[in-house]
Protein backbone atom coordinates (compact mmCIF):
# COMPACT_ATOMS: atom_id res chain seq x y z
CA UNK A 1 0.00 0.00 0.00
CA UNK A 2 2.80 2.62 0.63
CA UNK A 3 4.67 1.62 -2.26
CA UNK A 4 1.95 1.49 -4.55
CA UNK A 5 3.03 -2.07 -5.73
CA UNK A 6 0.16 -4.41 -4.35
CA UNK A 7 -1.42 -6.17 -7.16
CA UNK A 8 -5.30 -4.23 -8.00
CA UNK A 9 -7.15 -7.38 -6.13
CA UNK A 10 -4.90 -7.34 -3.71
CA UNK A 11 -5.11 -3.68 -3.14
CA UNK A 12 -8.65 -3.62 -3.22
CA UNK A 13 -8.70 -6.01 -0.26
CA UNK A 14 -6.46 -4.67 2.01
CA UNK A 15 -8.73 -1.29 1.14
CA UNK A 16 -11.45 -3.35 2.09
CA UNK A 17 -9.88 -4.22 5.30
CA UNK A 18 -8.83 -0.83 6.55
CA UNK A 19 -12.53 0.25 6.22
CA UNK A 20 -13.03 -2.06 9.28
CA UNK A 21 -9.88 -1.80 11.15
CA UNK A 22 -8.88 1.27 13.05
CA UNK A 23 -5.92 -0.74 13.91
CA UNK A 24 -4.13 -1.56 10.71
CA UNK A 25 -5.44 1.95 9.34
CA UNK A 26 -3.82 3.55 12.24
CA UNK A 27 -0.51 1.83 11.35
CA UNK A 28 -0.92 2.50 8.14
CA UNK A 29 -0.92 6.14 8.44
CA UNK A 30 1.75 6.25 11.13
CA UNK A 31 3.72 4.44 9.17
CA UNK A 32 3.54 6.71 6.15
CA UNK A 33 4.11 9.84 8.48
CA UNK A 34 6.92 7.84 9.76
CA UNK A 35 8.36 8.34 6.23
CA UNK A 36 7.52 11.68 5.31
CA UNK A 37 9.01 12.91 8.72
CA UNK A 38 12.45 11.80 8.04
CA UNK A 39 11.93 12.34 3.93
CA UNK A 40 11.35 16.00 5.03
CA UNK A 41 14.16 16.66 7.22
CA UNK A 42 17.68 17.04 6.83
CA UNK A 43 19.33 15.52 9.92
CA UNK A 44 23.17 15.99 8.71
CA UNK A 45 23.66 18.85 6.74
CA UNK A 46 26.79 19.81 4.61
CA UNK A 47 27.55 23.19 6.17
CA UNK A 48 28.52 25.09 3.11
CA UNK A 49 32.34 25.74 4.68
CA UNK A 50 32.57 22.12 4.98
CA UNK A 51 31.24 21.57 1.47
CA UNK A 52 34.02 23.58 0.36
CA UNK A 53 37.04 21.83 2.31
CA UNK A 54 35.53 18.65 1.14
CA UNK A 55 35.19 19.65 -2.85
CA UNK A 56 38.99 20.86 -2.31
CA UNK A 57 40.45 17.57 -0.91
CA UNK A 58 38.29 15.71 -3.10
CA UNK A 59 39.99 17.29 -6.24
CA UNK A 60 43.55 17.93 -4.80
CA UNK A 61 43.19 14.13 -4.32
CA UNK A 62 41.94 13.21 -7.81
CA UNK A 63 44.51 15.49 -9.41
CA UNK A 64 47.27 13.82 -7.87
CA UNK A 65 46.24 10.45 -9.00
CA UNK B 1 38.44 17.69 -14.31
CA UNK B 2 35.67 20.00 -14.82
CA UNK B 3 33.02 17.28 -15.17
CA UNK B 4 33.98 15.18 -12.67
CA UNK B 5 33.80 18.64 -9.86
CA UNK B 6 30.22 19.25 -11.10
CA UNK B 7 29.46 15.13 -10.37
CA UNK B 8 30.82 16.34 -6.93
CA UNK B 9 28.71 19.35 -6.63
CA UNK B 10 25.46 17.51 -7.74
CA UNK B 11 26.00 14.48 -5.27
CA UNK B 12 28.17 15.72 -2.63
CA UNK B 13 25.37 16.54 -0.11
CA UNK B 14 23.14 12.87 -0.62
CA UNK B 15 26.54 11.01 -0.17
CA UNK B 16 27.41 12.64 3.19
CA UNK B 17 24.24 12.13 4.14
CA UNK B 18 24.17 8.64 3.98
CA UNK B 19 27.87 8.45 4.85
CA UNK B 20 26.25 9.77 8.43
CA UNK B 21 24.03 7.39 8.07
CA UNK B 22 25.73 4.44 8.83
CA UNK B 23 28.78 5.72 10.12
CA UNK B 24 27.23 7.79 12.75
CA UNK B 25 30.03 9.85 13.03
CA UNK B 26 30.80 13.34 11.52
CA UNK B 27 34.45 13.08 11.23
CA UNK B 28 34.10 9.47 9.82
CA UNK B 29 31.29 10.76 6.89
CA UNK B 30 33.62 13.20 5.91
CA UNK B 31 36.24 10.45 5.28
CA UNK B 32 34.02 8.35 3.80
CA UNK B 33 32.89 11.53 1.34
CA UNK B 34 36.58 11.82 0.07
CA UNK B 35 37.39 8.39 -0.42
CA UNK B 36 34.41 7.69 -2.02
CA UNK B 37 34.59 10.11 -4.78
CA UNK B 38 38.20 9.45 -5.02
CA UNK B 39 37.83 5.90 -5.51
CA UNK B 40 34.99 6.84 -7.98
CA UNK B 41 37.02 9.11 -9.84
CA UNK B 42 39.93 6.39 -10.28
CA UNK B 43 37.55 3.75 -11.28
CA UNK B 44 35.49 6.02 -13.96
CA UNK B 45 36.92 3.62 -16.81
CA UNK B 46 35.18 1.10 -15.39
CA UNK B 47 31.82 2.50 -15.37
CA UNK B 48 30.10 0.50 -17.85
CA UNK B 49 26.66 3.06 -17.61
CA UNK B 50 24.36 -0.19 -17.18
CA UNK B 51 23.10 1.67 -13.70
CA UNK B 52 22.82 5.27 -13.31
CA UNK B 53 26.13 6.48 -12.27
CA UNK B 54 24.44 8.24 -8.47
CA UNK B 55 23.72 4.50 -7.82
CA UNK B 56 26.91 3.48 -8.44
CA UNK B 57 28.25 6.37 -6.66
CA UNK B 58 26.37 5.88 -3.14
CA UNK B 59 27.36 1.37 -3.65
CA UNK B 60 31.04 2.53 -3.20
CA UNK B 61 29.76 5.06 -0.67
CA UNK B 62 28.26 2.42 1.39
CA UNK B 63 31.13 0.23 1.15
CA UNK B 64 33.70 3.00 2.26
CA UNK B 65 31.54 3.27 5.16
CA UNK B 66 31.11 -0.12 6.12
CA UNK B 67 34.89 -0.39 5.70
CA UNK B 68 35.37 2.54 7.92
CA UNK B 69 32.65 1.25 10.63
CA UNK B 70 35.14 -2.27 10.49
CA UNK B 71 38.39 -0.65 11.19
CA UNK B 72 36.81 1.20 14.17
CA UNK B 73 35.43 -1.39 16.06
CA UNK B 74 39.03 -3.05 15.33
CA UNK B 75 38.76 -7.01 15.76
CA UNK B 76 34.82 -7.19 15.59
CA UNK B 77 33.22 -7.80 12.13
CA UNK B 78 31.11 -4.76 11.17
CA UNK B 79 28.00 -6.57 8.79
CA UNK B 80 24.98 -4.84 7.19
CA UNK B 81 23.59 -8.39 8.72
CA UNK B 82 23.60 -7.52 12.25
CA UNK B 83 20.78 -7.87 14.13
CA UNK B 84 18.18 -8.41 11.14
CA UNK B 85 16.90 -11.23 13.02
CA UNK B 86 15.33 -9.49 15.96
CA UNK B 87 11.84 -9.79 16.14
CA UNK B 88 11.72 -6.10 17.50
CA UNK B 89 9.01 -4.52 15.12
CA UNK B 90 7.45 -7.64 13.40
CA UNK B 91 4.17 -6.60 15.03
CA UNK B 92 3.08 -3.13 15.77
CA UNK B 93 2.52 -2.83 19.30
CA UNK B 94 2.08 0.53 19.95
CA UNK B 95 -1.52 1.52 17.94
CA UNK B 96 -2.38 4.80 19.49
CA UNK B 97 -2.73 7.14 16.72
CA UNK B 98 -0.47 10.17 16.23
CA UNK B 99 -1.36 13.50 16.84
CA UNK B 100 -2.43 15.27 13.21
CA UNK B 101 0.86 17.23 12.92
CA UNK B 102 3.52 15.68 14.85
CA UNK B 103 6.18 18.55 13.51
CA UNK B 104 4.63 21.13 15.40
CA UNK B 105 4.49 19.16 18.39
CA UNK B 106 8.55 19.91 18.68
CA UNK B 107 10.91 22.82 18.13
CA UNK B 108 13.22 21.89 15.00
CA UNK B 109 16.33 20.92 16.71
CA UNK B 110 14.27 18.70 19.22
CA UNK B 111 12.86 17.32 16.04
CA UNK B 112 16.20 16.76 14.96
CA UNK B 113 17.17 14.89 18.16
CA UNK B 114 14.47 12.57 18.22
CA UNK B 115 15.00 11.61 14.77
CA UNK B 116 18.36 11.14 14.92
CA UNK B 117 18.52 9.39 17.82
CA UNK B 118 15.56 7.12 16.95
CA UNK B 119 16.98 5.96 13.53
CA UNK B 120 20.60 5.29 15.22
CA UNK B 121 18.67 3.09 17.40
CA UNK B 122 17.88 0.54 14.07
CA UNK B 123 20.08 -2.42 13.30
CA UNK B 124 22.29 -1.13 10.82
CA UNK B 125 21.23 -3.78 7.96
CA UNK B 126 17.56 -1.79 8.56
CA UNK B 127 19.39 1.49 9.03
CA UNK B 128 20.65 1.42 5.46
CA UNK B 129 18.16 -0.13 3.95
CA UNK B 130 15.77 2.71 5.33
CA UNK B 131 18.07 5.43 4.59
CA UNK B 132 18.97 4.44 0.56
CA UNK B 133 14.87 3.85 -0.40
CA UNK B 134 12.62 5.63 1.74
CA UNK B 135 14.78 8.60 2.35
CA UNK B 136 17.52 8.75 -0.46
CA UNK B 137 14.32 7.19 -3.30
CA UNK B 138 16.52 4.65 -4.60
CA UNK B 139 14.12 1.56 -6.23
CA UNK B 140 13.95 -1.45 -4.48
CA UNK B 141 16.34 -3.08 -7.46
CA UNK B 142 18.62 0.07 -7.08
CA UNK B 143 18.91 -0.62 -3.27
CA UNK B 144 19.30 -4.56 -3.66
CA UNK B 145 22.29 -3.68 -5.87
CA UNK B 146 23.86 -1.26 -3.86
CA UNK B 147 23.97 -3.89 -0.73
CA UNK B 148 24.41 -7.07 -2.90
CA UNK B 149 21.08 -7.91 -1.05
CA UNK B 150 17.66 -9.78 -2.99
CA UNK B 151 15.16 -7.75 -3.76
CA UNK B 152 12.64 -10.03 -1.03
CA UNK B 153 15.63 -9.06 1.53
CA UNK B 154 15.52 -5.45 0.80
CA UNK B 155 11.64 -5.73 1.08
CA UNK B 156 11.49 -7.61 4.59
CA UNK B 157 14.14 -5.65 6.21
CA UNK B 158 12.41 -2.09 4.51
CA UNK B 159 9.27 -3.34 6.55
CA UNK B 160 11.06 -4.08 9.37
CA UNK B 161 12.64 -0.70 9.47
CA UNK B 162 9.73 1.32 9.07
CA UNK B 163 7.59 -0.32 11.80
CA UNK B 164 10.29 -0.36 14.22
CA UNK B 165 11.06 3.82 13.32
CA UNK B 166 7.51 3.62 13.75
CA UNK B 167 7.10 2.12 16.98
CA UNK B 168 9.95 3.92 18.63
CA UNK B 169 8.38 7.58 17.58
CA UNK B 170 5.22 6.71 18.62
CA UNK B 171 6.16 7.52 22.41
CA UNK B 172 7.19 11.20 20.93
CA UNK B 173 4.19 11.88 18.26
CA UNK B 174 1.33 9.77 20.22
CA UNK B 175 -2.10 12.66 20.87
CA UNK B 176 -1.07 14.14 23.99
CA UNK B 177 2.47 14.46 23.93
CA UNK B 178 5.43 17.15 23.01
CA UNK B 179 4.80 20.94 23.63
CA UNK B 180 1.17 21.14 23.25
CA UNK B 181 0.40 18.46 25.71
CA UNK B 182 2.66 20.91 28.02
CA UNK B 183 0.85 24.28 26.88
CA UNK B 184 -2.49 22.00 28.02
CA UNK B 185 -1.57 21.37 30.93
CA UNK B 186 -0.07 25.03 31.72
CA UNK B 187 -3.55 26.42 30.87
CA UNK B 188 -5.34 24.17 32.94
Amino acid sequence: MLDQDAAIPLRADLQEHLRECEHCEITLNTTRKTIQIYRSHELYELPDDLRERLHNAILAKCRNC
Amino acid sequence: MAAYEKLVKQYDRQVFRIANHIVQNREDAEDVVQDAFLKAYQKLDQFQGNSKFYTWLVRIAVNEALMRLRKRRTGRMVSIDEDVETEEGSMPRDLADWSPDPEAMYGQSEMGDILRKTIQGLPPGFRVVFVLRDVEGLSTEETAETLGLSIPAVKSRLLRARLQLRERLSRYFKRGQGRQAQAQVGAK
